[in-house]
């Protein structure tokens, strides 16, 4: 199950509505773009939604369980996962220990969570394996025991994914995770996300401006402009709506038109 | 079994398991090698600094928690024993209400200061402690019908720690068999499984969210971590360990003051040689403890020598006077942080990670 539903979810900053009355259900099984105009809303909305910020109003329900006031953590542990767009890691740790620090956070086992203080880190040999397949899948594995702190932007953005994976929530929440990576590196967290959508039982909203990597892999695209949902449907049929012209890709050209 | 029993967190540098066979081994024969009451005080002291100040390595380098009451909690070990010791008479009862009474305060104390205050920021927990610390040795200075004031507390421990107590006429390899040894070595065996206790907490799953939480507070709560919970286990383990060095002082010293176990000094030195060791190694702590102690005994002595040997130049005899001590070790410390900003036992790992790397 995934089943998030947001209801009228708002947040105001002083005077500013930054999200305003954003009612959306996302189904399991389904991958959600969520588009707009930088500034749109969009890493806000996911904030709300995964509990970074607290809402001024509205509510967050996950299975039917009203999340509103729950703190990160609590949120994360009941099945909402998210991935960064600023690369946002353990710098100090080695690859393999980010990643497993993560799969430890959400599973269940004799670590506890990591409140087990008595056995030794390195015998909780499932978490390690998992935690290298992970690797493998984003194609990291060869550099498992480097510091986070020395690896390229490119590469640090495949770990922030692979976090993410390491959760094993219901809902995935992708911010940009293409953002700053090199064209070769693309295609690996493509195709993790694709593999993903397979899985029927998962909830998966990403934000991304690529409209050609939207238009491959989304089943419904939002777009959110001033904070407020103005567009919600098929693909095909919100690229094509006046609104999102004039709203997002008109922003779009016009950025362009000045540059 | 060797390499469980350091929890698999091996030296990973030649030199420092160099360093630290040759600690133990010195520790462990002190009283054989190192004849003379100052010898065995100073190897006593290293022993009870090795465990308070591995214990604010687990808060400060695995946790980064600055905390200004650690020696607070030392202080609690230390007056927990004195005062037992002196209401109640030198007993093993006395002693074990005194040791358990001091284990019992410390945790409810840094239950209660973590759960307020660990869920602000940094700056602001630091100011916390430092307020608390401060008014708890306020506290054991008004206390003085307690707590003896600022004269502390002199007392007496059961007879078989004491040097009157003979387990042998004949001395040992020239050393005397008596209650002041076993004493010693209460404390070294009591340091040697506080160590391994605190490296196995540091690489157990729960020392690596530690870790996490000091890398990046955020995202460990964002991935599903209740950082309060962590930081307060944190905080109130590395309390109990600090409690314990109290104790073991007060087996020691068979006194208590202000001046010994609550001075903010202590708290500097603390900070010293945790910073000197390397943070976040525990082995730093062992490192740094026996240098800075050693280095806090001696250089004064050193400094004796220096100067009668320098008796013709007086200008330069005069600096080397032993009453400039504090000068040079102030000295001392200022070159090492330059030189070794991760410590000794960072900087001989890094060398040993990259052979090539100067500074």
């Amino acid at each position: 199950m995934g089943l998030l539903t947001t209801t009228d979810l708002t947040v105001r900053f002083g005077g500013h509505v930054a999200v305003n009355a954003v009612s959306c259900t996302f189904q399991p099984g389904t991958l959600t773009a969520i588009v707009g105009p930088n500034g749109a809303g969009k890493t806000t909305y996911f904030n709300l939604i995964s509990g970074q910020l607290k809402a001024t109003g509205g509510s967050v329900t996950l299975n039917g369980a009203d999340l509103s006031s729950a703190s990160a953590s609590t949120r994360t542990r009941a099945g909402l996962g998210r991935a960064f767009q600023l690369t946002n890691l353990f710098p100090n740790l080695t690859v393999l220990e980010n990643v497993r620090v993560a799969v430890q956070a959400t599973r269940e086992g004799a670590h506890r969570h990591g409140l087990n203080l008595w056995s030794i880190w390195s015998d909780h040999r499932v978490l390690t394996k998992r935690a290298n397949e992970i690797l493998e899948s984003v194609a990291l594995i060869d550099k498992a025991d480097s510091d986070v702190a020395s690896l390229p932007h490119g590469d640090q953005r495949k770990l922030e994914v692979a976090m993410l994976m390491a959760l094993e929530s219901q809902v995935f929440m992708f911010d940009e995770p293409t953002a700053g990576m090199s064209a070769d590196e693309v295609p690996a967290v493509l195709n993790l996300i694709r593999e993903l959508r397979q899985d029927k039982s998962k909830t998966i909203l990403l934000v991304e401006h690529k409209m050609d990597v939207v238009r491959e892999l989304a089943d419904r695209i939002i777009v959110l402009h001033n904070g407020t949902l103005v567009a919600d449907g098929e693909p095909a049929e919100v690229i094509a709506s006046p609104i999102v012209q004039s709203a997002y890709l008109g922003v779009v050209s016009e950025t362009k038109a000045a540059a | 079994m060797f390499k469980r029993l350091l929890s698999n967190d091996l030296p990973r540098d030649r030199t420092l398991a160099v360093l630290l066979i040759a600690l133990l081994i010195a520790l462990a024969f002190a009283p054989f090698i190192f004849p003379g009451v100052k010898a065995l005080g100073i190897a006593a002291k290293v022993l009870v600094f090795l465990v308070l100040v591995a214990s604010f390595d687990l808060l400060l380098g695995y946790t980064g928690i600055v905390s200004f009451a650690h020696t607070m909690f030392f202080g609690i070990g230390a007056y927990g024993i004195a005062i037992a010791c002196t209401r109640l008479g030198a007993t093993w009862g006395a002693v074990a209400v005194g040791f358990f009474g001091a284990l019992a305060l410390s945790f409810v104390l840094a239950l209660i200061v973590g759960l307020f205050s660990l869920r602000v920021r940094a700056i602001f927990f630091a100011m916390i402690t430092l307020a608390v610390a401060s008014a708890f040795q306020t506290l054991a200075s008004q206390l003085s019908d307690f707590t003896g004031g600022d004269d502390g507390l002199n007392f007496k421990l059961p007879e078989l720690l004491s040097a009157g107590l003979s387990f042998s006429e004949e001395p040992f390899l020239g050393v005397a068999l008596n209650g002041r040894l076993l004493c010693y070595y209460v404390l070294f065996f009591t340091a040697l499984a506080s160590l391994l206790a605190l490296l196995r907490i540091v690489n157990s799953p729960f020392g690596r969210v530690l870790q996490a939480i000091r890398e990046n507070e955020f995202r460990a709560e964002a991935i599903g971590y209740r950082v309060v919970v962590y930081r307060t286990v944190s905080s109130v383990l590395s309390a109990l360990f600090a409690t314990l060095a109290g104790v073991m002082l007060a087996f020691w010293l068979r006194y208590s003051g202000p001046d010994t176990s609550l001075s903010f000094e202590i708290m500097i030195d603390v900070l010293l040689i945790v910073v000197i060791g390397g943070m976040g190694t525990i082995y730093g702590a062992a490192i740094g403890a026996a240098l800075f102690v050693v280095a806090q005994g001696y250089l004064q002595d050193l400094l004796k020598l220096g100067s009668d040997a320098t008796a013709g130049l007086p200008w330069l005899s005069a600096l080397l006077s032993p009453d400039r001590w504090l000068l040079w070790l102030g000295v001392l410390f200022v070159l090492s942080v330059y030189y070794f900003p991760s410590g000794v036992v960072g900087r001989l790992r890094e060398m040993a990670r990259d052979p090539q790397s100067k500074h």
